[in-house]
């Protein structure tokens, strides 16, 4: 605990939590006892699936492009927030804006055919991504390796290029009240839910199975399971898996409305929260059998687990019953249990409501001895590409032996029970759980680890 | 690739249900009158009826008697949910606001806008916390989430709902994808035969384009085929419909083909 941090639970809270009964799990001495946690534990390994290679993964946000920038953020805790200066919005906030998005374009300023008909702030972001650490070369290798057939394209996205359709309403036509017809004839191409993964796609000329996968904040972390099943399935071979969300108005206004927006920097797990910072960010992982990747040391996706809530649009469930499903599914998938994972990066929003009820579903699981932390205070929230954004940094853990802080977070709640952690720690990682939970109660839990 | 079909919902003009749509798509009667059916929903409680849109009524509904008719347990499905547009009639009022120099929103007009707010009621409606999953990908839409159905299916061995659904946007929203009305969807599947099965379906992803997609014989349910991406599934409902095994083609995206063979149970 680093020097002006505050953690208000004391030695006694701790031993307390440690003992609680419902926080650990134990075999009795009855043979009984024994043979049904050999029988569960086979039962686990059974449906443990074949670990995904990341053979390529990069990430663009607030912190910068590609994952050196990415690192170098975190690791000096700069966060990439900023007073919101986004389009003419006059709420008092904080965002994490990508740079440069506004200054580029898709394609070759033509907006009536090619790539060009792609170009909007959501797939100018989907590009600035795919530019990132190699990762266009690494999908053309693959397309050579596989065929382009073999390939697929799996995104996740919430809001696509709903900007297009904001600046179109206020371009009506003043008498008929039509939109431009420009907007008309591109629309299926930037704001359609679609259009990331027809952009992607297109981009780097894969013609396998193909969507985009929409559950708000989870969006891009179900990106993931689709994926591996469709390898498992055999649809495909590999997949280009990933998200892309961009700031618009419809979220800045939403989030605003429904009072969860922070007046400032958000503060996970904080006394003080007072609600998230919206960003952006595109990212992406090549996604492969392990036997079609032989690198040593390689970050691979061992588990993935998915539930719904079941209760509310958007609130969660108060036990945090659904997270709590979706961390046990990620937990089985990958064959381990709690004590097999080193960190959790959490969803980790800064609500009042979601920060306290992951922190029940994580010490349901986990009890409170596991390290975890959030990024949001570096990244803003990302929505539907806050799966992806999870899981490079998961990558970034795995690969640097550290595992982050929490940034703007100096009391952390005495009424939460988890192990959060506010300073970095420099300790070897092998397994990481990453949390996304979003609106209509739809969560995803996903495990990644080096093989 | 097998998988069973144990219930299905439909609705769309002159669909109401799948017991009366049956006869219809096998040719055995005529396809009566055009009108749009209403969708009850009965599941949705009271509020969520009200405080719902027409698509989130109509993807409830289908799912709500493709469920009734394998008489299986909400709690216990898995669910995939397909639309190409999503909340249009939400996302006009959403940009209207926007428009305005007061950019005023609800709460409630927000969380309804997102692509999966269909999923989340289906949710609240039956307390179901299995995983669902929620996809576009334009006129495939459909034939993307049956393969995310069956896949889920086979491998995590759950029964799995699939709802395809899509209603035409209103003005000005229109003009940039005019669907031809509204049309919805939903199969339970299963990967082992369940004691009631409407049909057995083995599936295969093909990139051999030699042969033409299956498409509608009657005239007016080609139109709607065409018309709307969810009824991109009629062919496949039509082949379930007739008492003979049959092989259906539908397009994915413009260069796969997913071949299905429905055998009748």
């Amino acid at each position: 605990m680093a020097q002006g941090l505050v953690d208000e639970r004391t030695e006694e809270d701790r031993s307390r939590l440690i003992s609680d009964p419902s926080s650990i799990k134990t075999v009795g001495g009855d043979p009984h006892d024994l043979q049904c946690a050999a029988t569960r534990h086979q039962q686990i390994r059974s449906k443990a699936m074949v670990p995904l290679i990341l053979n390529r993964y990069t990430l663009v946000s607030a912190l910068g492009k590609g994952l050196d920038e990415t690192y170098r953020a975190l690791r000096n805790r700069r966060s990439g927030l900023r007073p919101c200066d986004f389009e003419d919005v006059g709420i008092a906030t904080c965002i994490g804006r990508v740079d440069d998005v506004e200054d580029m374009l898709v394609g070759n300023g033509s907006t009536s055919a090619g790539l060009g008909r792609f170009d909007c702030r959501n797939n100018r972001l989907a590009l600035l991504g795919l530019q990132q650490d190699g990762f266009i070369q690494a999908a053309t290798e693959a397309r050579e390796r596989y065929g382009a057939h073999r390939v697929a394209v799996i995104l996740g996205s919430s809001t696509s290029g709903i900007q297009e359709t904001e600046h179109a309403y206020g371009h009506r036509d003043p008498t008929t009240g039509a939109l431009p017809s420009s907007y008309l004839t591109s629309q299926r191409y930037t704001h359609n839910m679609f259009s990331s993964a027809h952009f992607v796609r297109t981009y780097l000329g894969l013609r396998g199975p193909a969507m985009v996968i929409s559950t708000a904040c989870s969006s891009s972390a179900k990106a993931f399971a689709t994926a591996a099943r469709f390898i498992e399935a055999g649809f495909c071979d590999a997949a280009v898996v990933g998200g892309v969300d961009s700031l618009c108005l419809t979220i800045l206004y939403g989030f605003a409305s429904l009072q969860l927006m922070s007046s400032g920097l958000c503060r996970p797990f904080d006394g003080d929260r007072d609600g998230l910072t919206l960003g952006e960010s595109a990212g992406f992982a090549l996604l492969e059998k392990s036997e079609h990747a032989h690198q040593p040391g390689a970050v691979a996706l061992l588990g993935y687990g998915e539930s719904c809530d079941g209760f509310h649009m958007s609130h969660p469930h108060p036990e945090g019953t659904g997270a709590i499903k979706a961390m046990q599914a990620a937990l089985m998938r990958s064959g381990m249990t709690a004590t097999d994972i080193d960190y959790i990066h959490l969803h980790g929003t800064a609500t009042k409501a979601n920060d306290s009820i992951e922190d029940t579903a994580i010490h349901s699981v986990f009890g409170p001895l596991t390290p975890c932390s959030s990024t949001k205070g570096w990244t803003g929230h990302t929505l539907g590409a806050a799966g992806i954004t999870g899981a490079v940094i998961a990558a970034i853990c795995l690969t640097r032996s550290m595992v982050p802080g929490t940034l703007n977070t100096t009391r952390l709640d005495p009424g939460l029970s988890s192990h959060v952690l506010l300073e970095h720690r420099d300790q070897p990682v092998r397994r990481v759980l990453s949390n996304s939970f979003g609106f209509g109660g739809n969560n995803c839990s996903l495990v990644f680890g080096t093989v | 690739m097998t998988l069973y079909v144990n219930g299905i919902g439909m609705l769309g003009p002159g669909l109401a249900g799948w017991a009366e749509s049956r006869p219809v798509l096998a040719g055995e009667s005529p396809l009566r009158e055009a009108a749009t059916p209403e969708p009850s929903a009965s599941l949705l409680p009271p509020n969520e009826r009200r405080r719902s849109s027409d698509s989130v009524r109509w993807a409830v509904h289908v799912a709500q008697e493709a469920l009734q008719q394998a008489e299986a347990d909400a709690r216990e499905v898995a669910s995939v949910f397909a639309s190409s547009d999503g909340e249009t009639v939400v996302l006009d009022r959403l940009c209207t606001a926007l428009a305005m120099t007061q950019r005023t929103i609800s709460p409630t007009l927000f969380h309804h806008s997102v692509h999966n707010a269909a999923s989340g009621y289906w949710g609240i409606a039956t307390g179901s916390q299995q995983s669902s999953t929620v996809l576009a990908c334009y006129d495939s839409s459909f034939c993307a989430a049956l393969l995310e159905a069956a896949a889920y299916a086979l491998i995590e061995e759950r029964p799995v709902l699939l709802v395809a659904y899509d209603l035409p946007s209103p003005p000005p929203l229109h003009a940039a994808r005019p669907l031809q009305g509204g049309f919805a969807a939903a199969l339970l599947l299963t990967r082992t035969p369940a004691p009631r099965n409407l049909a057995q379906l083995d599936l295969a992803l093909s990139n051999d384009l030699s042969e033409e997609t299956t498409s509608m014989d009657d005239e007016w349910l080609e139109a709607l085929r065409h018309g709307n991406h969810a009824a991109r599934s009629l062919p496949l409902l039509a082949a379930i419909a007739r008492p003979r095994g049959t092989v259906v083609r539908l397009g994915y995206l413009e260069d796969q083909q997913l071949m299905i063979r429905v055998m009748p149970c």
